[in-house]
Protein backbone atom coordinates (compact mmCIF):
# COMPACT_ATOMS: atom_id res chain seq x y z
CA UNK A 1 0.00 0.00 0.00
CA UNK A 2 1.00 3.67 -0.99
CA UNK A 3 0.54 5.41 2.46
CA UNK A 4 -0.30 9.43 1.69
CA UNK A 5 3.26 10.18 2.68
CA UNK A 6 4.75 8.12 0.08
CA UNK A 7 2.15 9.43 -1.93
CA UNK A 8 3.22 13.10 -1.87
CA UNK A 9 7.02 12.07 -2.92
CA UNK A 10 6.01 10.81 -6.29
CA UNK A 11 3.28 13.30 -7.57
CA UNK A 12 5.79 14.60 -10.23
CA UNK A 13 7.34 11.11 -10.88
CA UNK A 14 3.00 10.78 -11.69
CA UNK A 15 2.78 14.12 -13.73
CA UNK A 16 5.51 13.56 -15.84
CA UNK A 17 4.15 10.13 -16.77
CA UNK A 18 7.38 7.91 -15.22
CA UNK A 19 5.59 5.37 -12.96
CA UNK A 20 4.88 2.05 -14.06
CA UNK A 21 1.43 0.50 -14.68
CA UNK A 22 1.38 -0.76 -11.50
CA UNK A 23 2.56 1.98 -9.73
CA UNK A 24 0.04 4.21 -12.07
CA UNK A 25 -2.85 1.71 -11.18
CA UNK A 26 -2.16 2.37 -6.87
CA UNK A 27 -1.23 5.92 -7.25
CA UNK A 28 -4.43 6.29 -9.13
CA UNK A 29 -6.64 4.42 -6.33
CA UNK A 30 -5.16 6.14 -3.62
CA UNK A 31 -6.15 9.43 -4.99
CA UNK A 32 -9.73 8.21 -5.86
CA UNK A 33 -10.26 7.29 -2.27
CA UNK A 34 -8.37 10.18 -0.34
CA UNK A 35 -9.87 13.83 -0.53
CA UNK A 36 -6.55 14.75 0.87
CA UNK A 37 -4.05 13.40 -1.45
CA UNK A 38 -6.25 14.34 -4.21
CA UNK A 39 -6.18 17.89 -3.00
CA UNK A 40 -2.45 17.75 -2.44
CA UNK A 41 -2.26 16.40 -6.34
CA UNK A 42 -4.57 19.44 -7.94
CA UNK A 43 -2.34 21.63 -5.64
CA UNK A 44 0.70 20.37 -7.16
CA UNK A 45 -1.02 21.04 -10.95
CA UNK A 46 -2.36 24.54 -10.03
CA UNK A 47 1.26 25.94 -8.80
CA UNK A 48 2.48 24.49 -12.55
CA UNK A 49 0.06 26.30 -14.10
CA UNK A 50 0.72 29.69 -11.95
CA UNK A 51 4.13 29.07 -12.36
CA UNK A 52 3.40 29.30 -16.38
CA UNK A 53 1.62 32.33 -15.70
CA UNK A 54 4.03 33.75 -14.61
CA UNK A 55 6.17 33.13 -17.60
CA UNK A 56 3.49 35.04 -19.66
CA UNK A 57 3.73 38.59 -17.67
CA UNK A 58 7.50 38.12 -17.97
CA UNK A 59 7.39 38.77 -21.65
CA UNK A 60 8.32 42.72 -21.78
CA UNK A 61 9.80 43.67 -24.64
CA UNK A 62 13.79 44.35 -25.12
CA UNK A 63 14.72 48.00 -24.04
CA UNK A 64 16.17 49.62 -27.55
CA UNK A 65 19.16 50.61 -25.71
CA UNK A 66 19.79 47.03 -24.98
CA UNK A 67 19.04 46.10 -28.21
CA UNK A 68 21.56 49.13 -29.85
CA UNK A 69 24.13 47.98 -28.47
CA UNK A 70 24.22 44.79 -29.10
CA UNK A 71 23.90 45.33 -32.73
CA UNK A 72 27.23 47.55 -32.08
CA UNK A 73 29.13 44.88 -30.58
CA UNK A 74 27.48 42.46 -33.60
CA UNK A 75 29.05 45.49 -36.15
CA UNK A 76 32.38 45.15 -34.13
CA UNK A 77 33.00 41.86 -34.40
CA UNK A 78 31.85 41.70 -38.15
CA UNK A 79 34.06 44.42 -39.14
CA UNK A 80 37.17 42.35 -36.71
CA UNK A 81 36.49 39.04 -38.43
CA UNK A 82 37.30 40.56 -42.02
CA UNK B 1 13.91 24.39 -34.06
CA UNK B 2 15.08 21.80 -36.64
CA UNK B 3 18.43 21.22 -36.78
CA UNK B 4 18.01 22.37 -40.60
CA UNK B 5 17.06 25.27 -39.45
CA UNK B 6 20.21 25.61 -36.82
CA UNK B 7 22.46 24.70 -39.76
CA UNK B 8 21.07 27.72 -41.99
CA UNK B 9 20.74 29.96 -39.02
CA UNK B 10 24.70 29.78 -37.69
CA UNK B 11 25.59 29.85 -41.15
CA UNK B 12 23.88 33.08 -41.75
CA UNK B 13 25.48 34.72 -38.29
CA UNK B 14 29.01 33.36 -39.52
CA UNK B 15 28.45 35.28 -42.65
CA UNK B 16 27.74 38.49 -40.44
CA UNK B 17 24.02 38.70 -41.30
CA UNK B 18 22.84 41.42 -39.44
CA UNK B 19 19.20 40.15 -39.23
CA UNK B 20 19.47 36.89 -38.05
CA UNK B 21 21.15 38.33 -35.13
CA UNK B 22 18.99 40.91 -34.29
CA UNK B 23 15.55 38.18 -34.43
CA UNK B 24 17.91 35.80 -32.39
CA UNK B 25 18.54 38.41 -29.98
CA UNK B 26 14.64 39.06 -29.88
CA UNK B 27 13.21 35.84 -29.72
CA UNK B 28 15.50 34.51 -26.92
CA UNK B 29 16.08 38.01 -25.00
CA UNK B 30 13.06 37.46 -22.13
CA UNK B 31 14.09 33.63 -21.86
CA UNK B 32 17.68 34.45 -21.26
CA UNK B 33 16.54 37.01 -19.05
CA UNK B 34 14.84 34.93 -16.92
CA UNK B 35 17.17 31.91 -16.31
CA UNK B 36 19.89 33.82 -15.75
CA UNK B 37 18.03 35.66 -13.14
CA UNK B 38 17.61 32.56 -11.38
CA UNK B 39 21.39 32.00 -10.74
CA UNK B 40 22.43 35.81 -10.05
CA UNK B 41 21.27 38.36 -7.53
CA UNK B 42 19.89 41.14 -9.25
CA UNK B 43 18.21 42.22 -12.74
CA UNK B 44 20.82 44.12 -13.36
CA UNK B 45 23.40 41.12 -13.28
CA UNK B 46 21.14 38.60 -14.94
CA UNK B 47 21.23 41.65 -18.03
CA UNK B 48 24.95 41.57 -17.72
CA UNK B 49 25.12 38.13 -18.31
CA UNK B 50 22.90 38.24 -21.54
CA UNK B 51 25.06 40.40 -23.04
CA UNK B 52 28.18 38.85 -22.40
CA UNK B 53 26.49 35.53 -23.80
CA UNK B 54 25.67 37.09 -26.87
CA UNK B 55 29.61 38.44 -27.32
CA UNK B 56 29.77 34.61 -26.87
CA UNK B 57 27.81 33.38 -29.14
CA UNK B 58 29.86 35.60 -31.25
CA UNK B 59 33.38 34.64 -30.83
CA UNK B 60 32.54 31.00 -30.42
CA UNK B 61 30.26 30.20 -33.50
CA UNK B 62 32.97 29.51 -35.59
CA UNK B 63 33.25 26.51 -33.39
CA UNK B 64 29.78 25.53 -33.12
CA UNK B 65 29.33 21.86 -34.52
CA UNK B 66 25.81 21.43 -34.44
CA UNK B 67 26.00 18.48 -31.91
CA UNK B 68 23.25 20.13 -30.09
CA UNK B 69 20.52 22.61 -31.19
CA UNK B 70 21.89 25.78 -31.22
CA UNK B 71 19.18 26.59 -28.51
CA UNK B 72 20.99 24.09 -26.26
CA UNK B 73 24.44 25.49 -27.33
CA UNK B 74 22.87 29.00 -26.16
CA UNK B 75 21.58 28.28 -22.87
CA UNK B 76 24.69 26.34 -21.90
CA UNK B 77 26.70 29.27 -22.66
CA UNK B 78 24.62 31.53 -20.44
CA UNK B 79 24.03 29.15 -17.55
CA UNK B 80 27.75 28.82 -17.98
CA UNK B 81 28.35 32.20 -17.56
CA UNK B 82 25.32 32.68 -14.98
CA UNK B 83 26.70 30.08 -12.35
CA UNK B 84 30.13 31.90 -12.49
CA UNK B 85 28.48 35.04 -11.14
CA UNK B 86 25.86 33.59 -8.74
CA UNK B 87 29.06 32.20 -6.85
CA UNK B 88 31.21 35.59 -7.31
CA UNK B 89 27.88 36.88 -5.88
CA UNK B 90 27.60 34.16 -3.59
CA UNK B 91 23.82 33.45 -4.92
CA UNK B 92 25.03 30.10 -5.07
CA UNK B 93 27.82 27.67 -3.65
CA UNK B 94 30.46 26.57 -6.23
CA UNK B 95 29.27 22.68 -7.12
CA UNK B 96 32.95 21.32 -5.95
CA UNK B 97 32.56 22.92 -2.62
CA UNK B 98 31.50 20.49 0.39
CA UNK B 99 28.20 22.06 1.05
CA UNK B 100 25.69 19.53 1.54
CA UNK B 101 22.83 18.50 -0.62
CA UNK B 102 20.12 19.95 1.70
CA UNK B 103 21.45 23.72 1.51
CA UNK B 104 20.50 23.00 -2.21
CA UNK B 105 17.07 21.90 -1.22
CA UNK B 106 17.89 18.50 -2.15
CA UNK B 107 17.62 16.72 0.06
CA UNK B 108 15.09 15.16 2.84
CA UNK B 109 11.34 14.94 2.59
CA UNK B 110 9.27 17.31 0.70
CA UNK B 111 6.17 17.64 2.87
CA UNK B 112 7.19 18.19 6.59
CA UNK B 113 6.45 14.75 8.07
CA UNK B 114 4.93 16.92 10.99
CA UNK B 115 1.77 16.89 8.85
CA UNK B 116 1.35 12.88 8.65
CA UNK B 117 0.47 10.76 11.25
CA UNK B 118 2.88 7.95 12.18
CA UNK B 119 0.93 5.27 10.18
CA UNK B 120 2.09 7.93 7.13
CA UNK B 121 -1.96 9.17 6.70
CA UNK B 122 -2.53 13.24 6.50
CA UNK B 123 -2.95 14.42 10.41
CA UNK B 124 -2.40 17.84 8.76
CA UNK B 125 -4.25 17.96 5.30
CA UNK B 126 -3.54 20.33 2.62
CA UNK B 127 -5.30 23.53 3.04
CA UNK B 128 -8.16 24.14 0.97
CA UNK B 129 -7.43 27.14 -2.13
CA UNK B 130 -9.58 29.36 -2.30
CA UNK B 131 -8.06 31.57 -4.80
CA UNK B 132 -8.33 28.67 -7.25
CA UNK B 133 -11.53 29.42 -8.56
CA UNK B 134 -12.52 31.53 -11.37
CA UNK B 135 -14.00 34.23 -9.37
CA UNK B 136 -10.84 35.13 -7.50
CA UNK B 137 -9.21 36.44 -10.75
CA UNK B 138 -7.39 39.30 -9.19
CA UNK B 139 -5.92 37.25 -5.81
CA UNK B 140 -4.69 34.81 -8.57
CA UNK B 141 -2.51 38.15 -10.11
CA UNK B 142 -1.22 38.81 -6.52
CA UNK B 143 0.02 35.08 -6.39
CA UNK B 144 1.40 34.99 -9.74
CA UNK B 145 3.41 38.06 -8.15
CA UNK B 146 4.17 36.40 -4.91
CA UNK B 147 5.04 33.04 -7.08
CA UNK B 148 8.04 35.33 -8.96
CA UNK B 149 9.02 36.14 -5.40
CA UNK B 150 8.95 32.94 -4.27
CA UNK B 151 11.12 31.41 -7.50
CA UNK B 152 13.71 34.04 -6.72
CA UNK B 153 14.74 33.15 -3.15
CA UNK B 154 14.88 29.07 -4.15
CA UNK B 155 18.15 27.74 -4.28
CA UNK B 156 19.15 28.14 -7.90
CA UNK B 157 19.57 24.49 -8.84
CA UNK B 158 15.79 24.25 -8.29
CA UNK B 159 14.75 27.61 -9.59
CA UNK B 160 16.44 27.17 -13.06
CA UNK B 161 15.09 23.98 -13.63
CA UNK B 162 11.03 24.87 -12.04
CA UNK B 163 11.78 28.23 -14.51
CA UNK B 164 12.96 25.86 -17.86
CA UNK B 165 10.15 23.44 -17.05
CA UNK B 166 6.83 25.37 -15.98
CA UNK B 167 7.68 29.26 -16.90
CA UNK B 168 9.06 28.57 -20.34
CA UNK B 169 7.19 25.10 -21.28
CA UNK B 170 10.17 23.34 -22.31
CA UNK B 171 10.95 19.63 -22.19
CA UNK B 172 12.34 17.80 -19.79
CA UNK B 173 14.88 16.59 -22.72
CA UNK B 174 15.94 20.33 -23.09
CA UNK B 175 16.41 20.97 -19.76
CA UNK B 176 18.90 18.13 -19.18
CA UNK B 177 20.77 18.78 -22.35
CA UNK B 178 21.26 22.24 -21.42
CA UNK B 179 22.01 21.63 -17.09
CA UNK B 180 24.21 18.59 -18.81
CA UNK B 181 21.99 16.08 -15.67
CA UNK B 182 20.15 13.24 -16.30
CA UNK B 183 16.55 13.11 -16.49
CA UNK B 184 15.76 11.10 -13.11
CA UNK B 185 17.98 13.95 -11.08
CA UNK B 186 15.81 16.99 -13.35
CA UNK B 187 12.88 15.25 -11.95
CA UNK B 188 14.03 14.92 -8.27
CA UNK B 189 14.92 18.46 -8.14
CA UNK B 190 11.47 19.49 -10.20
CA UNK B 191 9.41 17.70 -7.57
CA UNK B 192 11.56 19.16 -4.89
CA UNK B 193 10.97 22.85 -6.56
CA UNK B 194 7.24 22.61 -7.07
CA UNK B 195 6.47 21.47 -3.77
CA UNK B 196 7.82 24.41 -1.82
CA UNK B 197 6.00 26.35 -4.22
CA UNK B 198 3.02 24.53 -3.32
CA UNK B 199 3.62 24.74 0.55
CA UNK B 200 4.58 29.44 -0.29
CA UNK B 201 1.31 29.70 -1.71
CA UNK B 202 -0.97 27.26 1.57
CA UNK B 203 0.80 29.27 3.80
CA UNK B 204 0.53 32.81 1.74
CA UNK B 205 -3.32 32.03 1.54
CA UNK B 206 -3.97 31.40 5.20
CA UNK B 207 -2.39 34.14 6.15
CA UNK B 208 -3.37 36.62 3.57
ZN1 LIG C 1 -3.85 9.93 0.93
Amino acid sequence: MLTCQQLAEVVTDYLEGKMNFADRMMFQLHVGMCKHCRAYLNQMKQTVELVAATGKIEAEPMPDDVQAELMHRFRNWKTNKQ
Amino acid sequence: MAPSDDQALVTALRNGDEATFAALVTRYHASLRRVARTFVSSDASADEVVQDTWAAVLHGIGEFEGRASFKTWLFRILVNRAKTRGVREARIVPESSLASDDDAGTDGPTVDPARFTSKGHWASPPQRWEAMTPESLLLRDELVVQLQTAIAQLPARLASIVVMRDALGWSSEEVCNVLEIAETHQRVLLHRARARLRAMLETYKNHG
